[in-house]
């Protein structure tokens, strides 16, 4: 035995060698499977909205650290995965300049003045899709386009949204029901292969619920992410929709529900983001369920026909809530 | 008294500017700062009331009963809320539907009766005068300000004209509840930062 090995030193003994960067990194690979099928389905310019929102975004952070006299840390790759996923909730016929604006109120106002990352109380993207929404309530809300399948990436470049615009599969579901959707993309079969691959009228990066779901499991499988809140928010609003979502009760589809939309990419890559969910299981199970029964909610009663950004933005501000009161007790505290 | 009244006036237009150093009389700020029209007529109203109320609490001060003095107060600001609401509903008549329920609401201001409590009830007459002065016409300048930062992002206009050319597309963002708290949030960072200096 050498000397070394016995020298004392102060906790932590068992260090990781994962850190934040790579973490960071890893997920964003796991986000480039969507981008590559959205630039095949939806063309070119996804590509295009994608690079301006990444880059809007780490020039935010990089301007706004500087300014404010903070180390630059451009480098943890947070800021990339803000910029990816708030390019991938913006419609793909949306003009390119449009995430600008919004990368500003996600990196600035919403981590770089609440203190940086592990200081925001809301999830960055969301907030600025949120805000995009509020700003440009037009393109937001109807610029979408039809997938092309036969990989003509230059197809909508340059082009008229208005003239190629189509509804997505949640609008036509509110306002036209069932029969329509049948109508617009074929039998229930069809629908439900085509969905789960991607092809469907939808934001940039939540059209594909196999590639979504590629990412999420490689995740898990890391164990950057645990299954608690994906397979929470995703079993409630299953079963929510198939209680409520009917005519009757019991009716409502519940497939339909988790492959339209945006609830794989808000389960498994937006409620999950460390800052703004809870640590413990239970805590994680009860905010997943809680988002779940928000969506749902939203959905079928409120004015939008998606409401997975605006649930898991009202959830992330009871995070310090649930960690507080659900924190485990240690030896026998608070036994009587 | 050290301050000279020429200090009194000026401090409202800075040291204490009321909604960003003083951090008062929020809720008009929020709310009537959609356009700069808005912004200059509860700023006038404000203004008109905080040094009207000042100089007649200042004047009623050795009469007023210290148990009673905040209903007092409240009577005095009211009686001049009512005056600016009877004139501004006489001469103004389109800005007073604008502005609605907060010209009223005046009363409930924190500013007048802030002023009452803290200055006009223990300082002369000419010294409150400059006082609500100040601080009115520093509300007034406030509002116009956070308005005119709201109206031409949100709207694209400033006092109803457009400023952009046709291609702006406005933050509808700005002028919306959200906006106002973003705003005023993002003033007072800039203000403290300035004040530091």
């Amino acid at each position: 035995m050498t000397q070394t090995d016995l020298i004392v030193s102060v906790s932590p003994h068992i260090r990781q060698t994962v850190t934040t960067e790579a973490i960071m990194w890893t997920v964003v690979a796991s986000l480039m499977p969507p981008l590559i099928l959205s630039v095949h389905i939806f063309g070119f310019q996804t590509l295009i909205i994608t690079l301006v929102s990444v880059a809007a975004c780490v020039a935010t952070e990089a301007i706004s650290q500087r300014l404010l006299g903070r180390p630059i840390r451009i480098r943890d790759g947070s800021a990339v995965i803000t910029g990816l996923l708030l390019a991938y909730v913006i419609p793909p016929g949306a003009p390119f300049w449009m995430p600008i604006t919004g990368a500003i109120m996600s990196i600035f106002v919403t981590k770089i003045l609440m203190g940086g990352l592990g200081f925001n109380i809301f999830n960055p993207a969301l907030i600025g899709r949120a805000f995009l929404v509020a700003t440009y309530p037009v393109a937001m809300t109807t610029a979408w386009l039809i997938p092309i399948r036969d990989a003509a990436i230059f197809t909508h470049m340059g082009r008229n949204v208005d003239a190629i615009s189509a509804a997505t599969p949640l609008y036509v579901l509110k306002h036209e029901g069932m029969a329509a959707l049948i109508d617009k993309f074929g039998p229930l079969k069809t629908i439900y292969r085509d969905f789960f691959i991607g092809l469907q009228p939808g934001c940039i990066g939540e059209t594909s619920a196999l590639l979504i779901l590629m990412g999420g499991i490689y995740l898990i499988y890391k164990h950057y992410i645990t299954w608690h809140i994906p397979v929470s928010v995703i079993a409630s609003i299953a079963l929510l929709t198939w209680i409520f979502g009917g005519d009757a009760l019991f009716t409502g589809n519940p497939v339909l529900a988790i492959l339209s939309g945006g609830v794989m990419l808000g389960a498994f890559f937006m409620a999950t983001d460390y800052v703004t969910s809870p640590i413990q299981k239970n805590g994680k199970l009860i905010f997943g369920f809680g988002i779940g029964a928000l969506t749902v909610l939203i959905r079928l009663k409120g004015g939008y026909p998606e409401g997975i950004c605006y649930a898991i933005l009202l959830m992330n501000p009871l995070t310090p809530t649930l960690d507080q009161w659900l924190k485990p007790k240690r030896f026998s505290e608070g036994a009587k | 008294m050290a301050k000279t009244i020429t200090q009194e006036f000026t401090k409202g237009l800075w040291a204490e500017i009321p909604p960003f150093r003083l951090v008062l009389g929020l809720c008009p700020i929020l709310a009537v700062t959609k356009t700069v029209e808005n912004g200059i007529g509860m700023g006038i109203a404000v203004t008109f009331v905080l040094l009207c109320s000042n100089v007649l609490v200042s004047a009623l001060r050795k009469i007023i009963p210290s148990k009673v003095r905040i209903a007092c107060f409240i009577i005095v600001i009211a009686t001049f809320v009512t005056v600016v609401e009877l004139m501004m509903q006489a001469y103004t008549y389109p800005l007073f539907l604008k502005l609605g329920i907060f010209i009223p609401l005046i009363v409930v201001n924190c500013i007048p009766l802030g002023r009452a409590e803290a200055f006009a009830y223990k300082n002369g007459m000419m010294a409150s005068a400059a006082d609500g002065l100040g601080l009115g016409i520093g509300y007034g300048l406030s509002l116009t300000a956070l308005a005119s930062l709201r109206e031409v992002l949100g709207s694209g206009t400033f006092l109803g004209k457009a400023v952009f050319g046709d291609s702006f597309m406005p933050f509808t963002f700005m002028v919306e509840a959200p906006g106002a708290f973003v705003c005023l949030g993002l003033m007072l960072c800039v203000m403290n930062v300035l004040g530091k200096k």
